[in-house]
């Protein structure tokens, strides 16, 4: 059967239409699927109540707690490093020198290994070699090193979105590079910048293999970054092995649910962030 | 006295010989034009004056530019010489920051912090640009919220405020309305009595309206300079007789 063209373009578009509303539709399932079993549980005392394997305990507030040492300190440590390095590619490195090619070879190899990989080699090294135990700080290390990557070619994207036209206007009023960079071109790129500090941060949050190797499982709040704890999805992943009662599937749907807050509340902060700066750029 | 001389001047483009044995005596508290058809080199003798070609990847320079005697390329700090030769961009390149820091800038790129040092050169700087009246009342806001001929008289003062001795325009008016276009020429008029400027001009109007001097240049070539009334009226080389008269470029 041959389709007339008119009919072509209608059927390319119910297509596209198709597909545009599947993924809104999957997308709005998964949401109403986990809210609506767990919204009813999330209690005041399931947030910031203790937990205890065995009884009634249940509160997630020692997760909560560890979830935000574990984003403050990854990215204390890659944040730092990551925007250096994408300073150093787009402002220093000679485009196309071998250094230049070598140093993207690595990142592009770093960000396609599975993270599981990353947790096999935190333990080893970070927990194991170095002594630094099941601890915040080796899943912080670890974490790091795994969000490098993202956070160095975004960095690279921002800052290589500053028009030429400021570089050049800054050398041309005797300006030193440093104080160009971090005085005129560093403030342009901030939105591109915190952009993507945000998306580490969910992908913090989000990572429970290499996490579980290396920072651990206690349930308790850590009294300092050299002990261990249990983050929010480490702590889901830890409930759903063992789902027997009702009462345990409440429990992982209701931690389900704050994970799903708390990852919306980061996209939207990264959104208003990322339009203030507009605002206060222009 | 001449402030700067350009003397057999080589500016190479990887294989491209953009520059051929310039050389070009560039006169104290004058208006020199340089003028010719697009890719003639004007433009990138100018970014040799303050050293901006230092930033493209690939360009091998010889002979010498001599600023007051002193070879620019051996003998002079980049930086003190950028302060020295300020320069004004084609297209108006405020910085996304308020009106009062485009114009303390560079100043507090040098460490200058002094708030009162820096308001004075502020207002100082945009008085010089004809820019003070208009502005005065929000220093604050953003300089990217001007006008474009307004922006560019930011850059002019920001470039002021440096207190250079040379001031380097690339084309400073092609992209402004003729109105803007005349404010930024009577400003010129203003200047030449503080500084020595050099400007690179697709206009042959701009460069007769504005210059002492004028350098017409063709294919990396300098074909003849001199007086601005001599170059338009007896040009001694056919080029140029054909560019001025408008048979092409």
């Amino acid at each position: 059967m041959r389709l007339t063209r008119d009919n072509q373009d209608r059927l390319m578009l119910v297509a596209i239409w198709g597909a545009a509303a599947t993924t809104i539709m999957f997308l709005l399932w998964v949401v109403w699927h986990i809210l609506s079993n767990g919204l009813a549980h999330v209690t005041w005392d399931f947030i910031t109540g203790a937990y205890t394997r065995i009884g009634e305990a249940s509160g997630i507030w020692a997760m909560i707690v560890s979830t935000v040492y574990m984003v403050l300190l990854s990215l204390a440590i890659a944040a730092p490093i990551g925007i250096m390095t994408a300073i150093y590619l787009t402002e220093y490195a000679k485009p196309g020198s071998s250094v230049v090619k070598m140093i993207r070879f690595c990142i592009e190899s770093l960000a396609g290994i599975p993270s599981i990989v990353y947790g096999l080699f935190g333990m080893t090294f970070f927990v194991t070699t170095l002594g630094l135990g099941f601890s915040i700080l080796s899943g912080s290390l670890t974490l790091a090193m795994l969000i490098l990557p993202v956070l160095i070619r975004t960095t690279e994207e921002a800052l290589l979105a500053v028009p030429l036209s400021y570089r050049e206007g800054g050398y041309a009023l005797g300006a030193s590079k440093i104080y160009t960079i971090w005085r005129l071109i560093l403030p342009s790129a901030m939105p591109g910048i915190v952009t993507s500090v945000i998306l580490s941060t969910g992908r913090v949050i989000g990572e429970s293999a290499p996490v579980f190797l290396t920072a651990g499982m206690v349930t308790q709040i850590p009294e300092s970054v050299l002990e261990s704890g249990r983050t929010l999805t480490v702590h889901l992943y830890k409930l759903t092995q063992e789902l027997f009662t009702q009462y345990e599937w409440d429990q992982a749907y209701a931690t389900a649910t704050v994970l799903i807050v708390l990852v919306l509340v980061l996209n939207m902060a990264t959104k208003f962030i990322a339009s203030k700066f507009n605002k206060a750029s222009h | 006295m001449n402030k700067l001389a350009v003397n057999n001047l080589n500016l190479f483009y990887g294989d491209n010989h953009a520059l051929k044995d310039i050389s070009l005596p560039i006169p104290a508290k004058q208006v020199t034009a340089l003028i010719g058809p697009s890719g003639c080199g004007k433009s990138t003798l100018l970014r040799t004056l303050n050293r901006m070609n230092d930033l493209v990847e690939g360009v091998k320079i010889t002979g010498e530019v001599a600023f007051e005697g002193d070879d620019i390329y051996r003998d002079v700090d980049v930086k003190q010489l950028r302060m020295r030769v300020g320069m004004v961009f084609q297209k108006p390149n405020p910085f996304p920051m308020s009106i009062y820091e485009n114009v303390a800038f560079g100043l507090k790129a040098q460490g200058i912090k002094d708030k009162k040092v820096l308001d004075a050169a502020v207002e100082e700087s945009l008085r010089s640009a004809a820019l003070w009246d208009e502005v005065k009342d929000r220093l604050d806001a953003p300089g990217q919220g001007l006008s474009g001929g307004q922006q560019q008289r930011l850059c002019i003062a920001r470039t002021i405020a440096m207190k250079p001795e040379v001031i380097l325009m690339d084309e400073p008016t092609s992209a402004l309305d003729p109105i803007a276009t005349h404010k930024i020429e009577d400003l010129m008029d203003e200047l030449r009595k503080k500084f020595t400027i050099v400007i690179v001009t697709h206009s042959m109007n701009q460069a007769k309206r504005i210059s002492d001097k004028t350098a017409f240049f063709w294919m990396g070539e300098l074909v003849e300079h001199g007086e601005t009334t001599q170059i338009f009226n007896q040009p001694q080389d056919q080029r140029t007789q054909g560019y001025v008269s408008g048979e092409f470029g």
